[in-house]
Parts: structure tokens; sequence; C-alpha cells
């Protein structure tokens, strides 16, 4: 097995991670599916408001192809199908039975399957929407065959669901839904040190390559590992998948049903006891934080994801497709804080020596949402290099897709990046550019132009 | 107490309020007494809580120890030309009333244009005049009247910064322009033997010189062929005539520790350009004409002397106009050390180097980095040609 050592990143310290317990969750009165948790299609809607689904019955599919499938969470009668402006599909949502039923698949042979039988298994049980495909980071055309596919087995981002938990009594359907997963490319996993003695290992498929990755943040993020291992080019595809929707095809081939639970982290600093949750995707958040959440005489914020990359969520917002935790931080727009350019701030956490962070050891901090700073030209130089950990010149890459140049962006190994990957810089960014939205908007543009 | 106040007079500020005009400068204010409460819509949740008004802030902390250094300096130099004794406080305070105008006209001229361009473009005040205001004072002679730095700090501000874009954006350093415009504009109130001493006497403090009085900096001196007067230790000290800020090593030094600390100066710049400056002033020391003096100062006298310390400390390592990539820091630096030097030795006509090296670089740069940017480039691309 390989081991590569990475020293750029940092560890984002925040108080309130989640300890591993894991806790129950009734079922809620309402759950919905969102398109807008799956980058780059455009919905067509399957279903009409009053129909009876079933786990797996599919609910939209990708205009373009019209093969990529997203399918029921739970079983039930659709709600209502909710639009927004210019009828753009925002959610369908989903009245839960009290009993669930779920779709058969046949996957009879999984463990011998063709590459194009497991393709259309996958595509049919509305798996496949999970993958992600690098470039663009977005949801993969069927019809272009991956040069591999990736899948890191942990996160490093602050207050992420440990994947060590999670998959403790799922180490099987890990195993299947990698060797299913290598019947059509080439897998690649990331493990992190701590992962080399746990069940998850050894993987004894022959088309399944296992590498160790030691490093800060954001080295549990694919796109790190895959500018190591094998970085793309223009023109190749690969696919990723996060760890815990490796555990949906794990399922699905051992059981011939599709199964979206899963273990999600409740944590930040404004959690009573942050713990582990069982719950199914689509979840409405209010329900899932209903008495977990501290009473505040400040605002809260809740975020569908981690603090880095997850999502600013509303109150009325449910589980997003791909989250694996959900966190609630301070707000901060009601704090009022005297000269910030002068005062020591001890509370605060920077990675600039001229705040004391340095000295203050490992102490998990507390941080709101707060900007903290004006929006200004890129100033400082190198700052983003020094916690990035890929071959890539990102001043110039941001600059370059600021400026539209979409020739230098190619240039500068855009398709080998996802916003995700510019989370750390962004947190650290001295000018509060907002990179991955920046990011995001480039790829999109892109992925136009070359369509 | 203080957010109340803000709360009170912001409605005179807002759209359709009597003050709106000055609503830049109102939001200049209010972020500089609190931090903006402004909350993130998308991306990052949390963020560092550096911003660009505490690098600044730093910046200008770091250069307080040579400014109050310079400011003693220009006491000591004027009592002991009129060859008077006097007390530490007497030379500091008359080199407090020397410099403080200076001080104020740059940072009320700089702030002033920043605040209109802020308002007619509707951004935040960008604070990197800060330093800038500051660093003016700091690297001209003592004599330079207030006027004239005044045109310089309107000239530097507008067409060395706002023109290209505000920070951030500017090719060149704005003091550095600033100090270059008084050199060409004014040659003979930046150089020769006759600013370099306050020769006035201000509220009692200091004594007032004879006309014509003179006193060359140690470099001058050796541009016009006469060996150096100053000792090793007042040129560590500080103690020789010198632009108002530039002259004490340890003060410098101090300001130096401050910034590579904070990693807002980058140790590559300021370490290649004094291994640039020594490496040159060594080979001039063994191989340059021997009726040259300058050539052979020696390597310590060259890097202590005039403006390099504070070049190298300061001005080189502006993240703005230095170079971005970290190894093309490497060839900047080294290149500003050695031009430096260079200019010194080989072009009588300017006794100092480190100005003109500098903005040299500053224009060469973006070359060191498309250098370095393309040879990233280049890879990609023959990594794409193997497979």
């Amino acid at each position: 097995m390989d081991i590569y050592k990475i020293k750029k990143g940092l560890n984002v310290r925040l108080a309130g991670e989640a300890a591993p317990q894991l806790r129950d969750v009734k079922q809620a009165a309402e759950y919905a599916l969102r398109p807008g948790d799956f980058c780059g299609i455009t919905p067509k809607v399957l279903v009409k408001e009053g129909e009876s689904v079933l786990v797996g019955t599919p609910l939209f599919v990708d205009k373009a192809t019209e093969k990529v499938k997203f399918v029921a969470p739970v079983s039930g009668i659709v709600k209502s199908v909710e639009r927004g402006e210019r009828r753009k599909l925002l959610s369908i949502r989903i009245q839960p039975d009290s009993a669930q039923v779920s779709k058969s698949f046949d996957v009879t042979g999984y463990k011998t399957m063709e590459a194009n039988t497991m393709k259309s298994l996958l595509l049919e049980s509305g798996v496949f929407g999970f993958f992600r495909q690098r470039p663009y980071d977005v949801v993969p055309s069927p019809d272009v065959a991956p040069k591999s596919i990736f899948i890191s087995a942990f996160s490093t981002m602050p207050l992420a669901a440990d994947f060590n938990f999670v998959v403790q009594g799922q180490e099987e359907d890990f195993k299947e839904g990698v060797a299913a997963l290598s019947r059509i490319a080439k897998v690649h996993v990331g493990v992190s040190p701590h992962q080399l003695n746990t069940n998850i290992l050894p993987m004894n498929t022959s088309n399944v390559e296992v590498a160790c990755f030691d490093g800060p943040n954001p080295v549990g993020n694919v796109g790190v590992q895959i500018n190591r291992v094998d970085p793309i080019n223009k023109g190749e595809v690969v696919w990723t998948l996060g760890a815990e929707e490796v555990l949906f095809v794990g399922r699905l081939m051992r059981t011939g049903k599709v199964d979206f639970t899963r273990k999600i982290a409740i944590a930040g600093s404004e959690v009573i006891e942050p713990r582990y949750a069982q719950v199914t995707i689509g979840h409405p958040l209010s329900e899932l934080l209903e008495g977990e959440v501290k009473e505040t005489n400040y605002n809260l914020r809740w975020i569908n994801g981690n603090p880095l990359v997850g999502e600013k969520a509303g109150k009325g917002d449910f589980l997003g497709a791909h989250v694996t935790e959900v966190t609630v931080l301070p707000e901060g727009d009601d704090v009022h804080e005297l000269f910030g350019w002068i005062m020591p701030r001890f509370h605060e956490y920077s990675t600039s020596r001229s705040y004391f962070s340095w000295l203050l050891g490992k102490k998990n901090y507390r941080l709101d949402c707060r900007v903290k700073g004006g929006r200004r030209h890129m100033i400082m130089s190198a700052e983003y290099e020094r916690v990035f950990p890929m071959d890539i010149y990102v001043s110039y890459l941001i600059k370059a897709i600021i400026t539209g140049d979409i020739d230098r962006q190619e240039a500068l190994g855009i398709y080998e990046v996802a916003p995700e990957d510019f989370a750390v810089a962004e947190f650290i960014c001295s000018s509060k550019l907002e990179l991955q939205r920046i990011v995001r908007e480039g790829l999109d543009i892109l992925r136009k132009e070359n369509s | 107490m203080i957010k109340k106040f803000f709360d009170t007079i912001r409605p005179h500020f807002q759209p359709g309020g009597k003050l709106q005009s000055f609503h830049s400068v109102f939001d200049g204010l209010e972020t500089f007494a609190l931090v903006p409460n402004t909350t993130s819509k998308t991306g990052v949740s949390i963020h560092d809580a550096i911003d660009s008004k505490r690098i600044m802030s730093f910046v200008v902390i770091a250069l307080i120890p040579a400014l109050l250094m310079g400011m003693y300096n220009i006491g000591f130099q004027n009592y002991k030309s009129a060859g008077v004794e006097a007390t530490f406080f007497e030379m500091f305070f008359y080199g407090l009333i020397v410099t403080l105008p200076k001080i104020i006209v740059s940072y009320g001229v700089g702030l002033g244009i920043e605040f209109v361009v802020a308002q007619w473009k509707k951004e935040e005040i960008q604070e990197g005049f800060l330093v800038s205001g500051i660093l003016i004072p700091m690297i001209v002679p003592v004599g330079t009247p207030l006027w004239m730095i005044g045109v310089a700090v309107a000239f530097a501000v507008i067409f060395a910064k706002e023109i290209y874009g505000g920070t951030g954006m500017n090719i060149f350093n704005p003091a550095l322009v600033a100090r270059a415009f008084l050199f060409f504009a004014w040659p003979t109130k930046m150089s020769g033997d006759s600013v370099w001493v306050s020769t006035e006497s201000w509220f009692g403090l200091g004594r007032q010189l004879a006309d014509g009085y003179t006193a060359a900096t140690p470099l001058g001196q050796a541009a016009n062929g006469q060996l150096i007067e100053a000792s090793m230790t007042d040129m560590v000290t500080g103690l020789i005539p010198g632009s108002i800020g530039e002259t004490s090593v340890i003060a410098i030094a101090i300001g130096a520790a401050v910034l590579l600390w904070t990693r807002i100066a980058s140790w590559k710049i300021m370490l290649s350009v004094f291994a640039g400056g020594a490496l040159v002033a060594a080979l001039f020391d063994a191989f340059g004409a021997a009726e040259n003096v300058s050539a052979h100062l020696g390597v310590c006298q060259h890097l202590f002397l005039g403006g390099f310390t504070f070049g190298a400390v300061f001005m080189a390592t502006d993240p703005v106009t230095s170079a971005r990539t970290e190894k093309g820091k490497f060839v900047y630096g080294f290149l500003i050390g050695a031009l430096a030097i260079t200019i010194r030795v080989l072009n009588p006509g300017y006794p100092e180097g480190m100005m003109l090296a500098i903005l040299f670089m500053n224009m060469f740069a973006p070359l060191i980095d498309y250098c370095y940017v393309q040879s990233n480039i280049n890879k990609r691309a023959k990594r794409m040609k193997q497979e």
C-alpha cells in the first residue's frame, strides 16, 4: 500500500465534536428530496402529487440523458412538488408510511456482473445519482466511461462525522460496495492512518487499490487524493463517491433493496450533547435538531454539512443528500466587538501569529459565522498555497476564473479541482474572498462552454 | 456605547440622508471601531479572524521602532551639528515636532484621496494606505518641505495605486513611487549634503543652524570618493544622517522580527535581498576598481548603510508588488539586493540604489512569476501528452 505524507493544510479545531454514540430518531412527518443537492442536473419530474411511492421509486430524472434517476428515500405519498421562480423544481416532499416498503432490484450475480449491467443497476436504483465526476464536480454522465473511481474513506473537515464510527457494523456493506464499483472501473480507496487496522481493510479485490493519506485537512478530500495518486488531465473523467454512499451500494448488492439511511454527526458548540443520529436523507432539520440545540438568546446557524463546506440552512430545510453531519454554530450577527484590528482577541482562532492561537495549543474553539473583515482584492501572496496540498497555483487559478480566461483555467488545472478543495483556503483568506462560490461558478461556465 | 453612537448617526449616512456623500467615511470609521458583524452567506461558515486591517496595523506597529528611533536621531543630528549638549527627551521631542507634520500631511492627503475614491466607486475604504502613509515620511530626508510630501503622496496614491484599481492591484509600491517622484522632481531637495539634518529651531527645541549647513550621509561621502566618518556602532544604532526611518538597523530589526513572526512579510524575500546584497558587495570588494570608495565599503557597511535594511524589510516584502510565487520570491529578493548595491557602486550620481532596485524589480516580479507558473503549466501539459 502506498503511503502519502502531506504537509500542507490546516486542521481547524472546533468545540462540539460528536461523541461516538448513536441516538435513534423518530420517523419524521415529511421527507424531501432536493434536486439542488445533485450538482449539474436539470430535473424532470416523474411523479404527481398524491401518488404513492416505494423506497427506490424514481421521483425525477436528469433531463440530459433521462438515465440518471433520483429515487424516493422513503415510501409513502407524494405530498407536494415544490417549485420556485420560473417553475424551478426545489424539492419533492413525501409523507412517509409507518411501515416502509422498498422496491426490489435484481442483483443476482452482482459479484461477477459486467460493467454495463452494474451501471444500469446503479442507475435504476437511484444510487448513481450520488456519484460525482471530476472535472466540474457534477453528477456524471453515464455514457462516458470513467478512468477510475475514487473514494475517500475519511474526512478531515472540522466537526465532520468520523467514518470509523459510521461504518461500525456495516463493514461488509462497505467492502461489497467497493467490490461492486470495481466491476465498473478501477477503484482507489483513500484511508487515514487510523483506519489501517480496522475492519474495512483488507480489500480482497483485484481491481481495488488502497492508499493511506497522512496529513492535515483537506487531506480527506478526494480531490487531494486524486491529485496525488493519478492527477486528472483534460479529457479524462474520474468518478468519486462519498464513503457513506458506498454503503448504499453495498446494501443494494447484499439485499437487492436501496436503503438511504445514514449515521450522521450532530455537532457544533451549540449542540447540547453532540453525537450521532441514524436518519434517512431528506429528514427535516427542525425535527432532527428538536431538543438537541441549546436555548440561547443569540442567533444560531444551522449548517447542512460541516462549517467549511456545508450550506447555511433555514429552519424549514431538510437533510441534504450528500450531507454526513449537521452542525450548529452561533451566527454572530449580534456580536459587537471593539477595535478588532488591534485587540488580542484570545477567543478567536487564526493561523496568523498576530493572534495568539499559536500559544493556546490544542484548544477547541467556539467560532461564530462572522466574516470578520471586509472583502478586498487579493493582497497577501502565498496564503492559499500554504493550505492547498495540490500541485496547483491556487491564486493564479482563482484569478483566471475571476477574469473568465478559460484557456488559462485549463492550463492551471481547473479540471482537477472541486469547490470543496478550496474550503480551507477560503477559511484563512485575509481578503475574505468567496473561493468556493468563485470555483463553482467557474466550473459551471466551463462546463457550458465545453458542452 | 460606541455601537449606540454609530447606530444613532447611521441614518444620516445612508442613501437619502444628509451626509450621504460621506458614506464611505462613516463606513470606514465604523469598521475601524467595531468588527463588522456581517455573516457569511455562501461558502465557509467560519472564518479565520485575520483581515487586511489587522495585517496593515501590524505593519504599522512594526514600523514604530524605526520611526521613534528616527525621531530621536533627528534631534541628535541637530544638536550634534550645533555642538550643543541636550537631554534624550529634548532630542526626541524635537524630532517628534519635526516629523509629526510630515506624517499628518501624508495621511491627510493620502486618506483624503482614498476616501473620495472609495465614495466614488461605492466601495469600502481600503486600508492599504495606512502603511504607505507612514512609510512615505520615513523614507524622505528630514529637510523635505511639507508641500512636496503632499504633492508626492497625491501623485503616488492616484497614479501608482488608484488607477490600477486600488490596494492589491498596483504594480509599484506606492511609497516608493512617492519617493521616486520627489527624487526626480526635486533632486536637490532629495539628495546632496544639505537635506539630511533639520536646521531649524521649533518651540525652543533644537538649534537654528547656519544657512548652508551641510552634513553628508555616509553613502553620499562614499559616492564622492571620501572615506566614511561614521563608526559601525553609529550605523547599527542609527545615529547617522539619513532619511528619517532608515538609519537604525536595530529598530528595523525589531520591525523585521514582528513581520517575520506574524508571517506578514516573507522571510524568503527578506533573506534573499540580504544574500544578494552581501554577495555583490563582496564581489565588488574583491574585484572593484581601487579608486571607487563605494566598491570597497565591505559587506556590513553596505548592508547597514542607507536604505538597504529598511528597503529589504519593509519595502521589498510588500506582498502586492513583490513576486507571488514561492520560488520566485527568492529570485526577486536576490535581484533587489544585487541591483541595489550595483547601482550604489557603479553609478556615482545615485549614492543610494535601493529605491530604484525595488521599483525595477516590482516591474519584473510578474515576469519572474510567469516563469514559475508557466513551468507548472508545462508540467501539466506534458503529463497529458504522456498518457
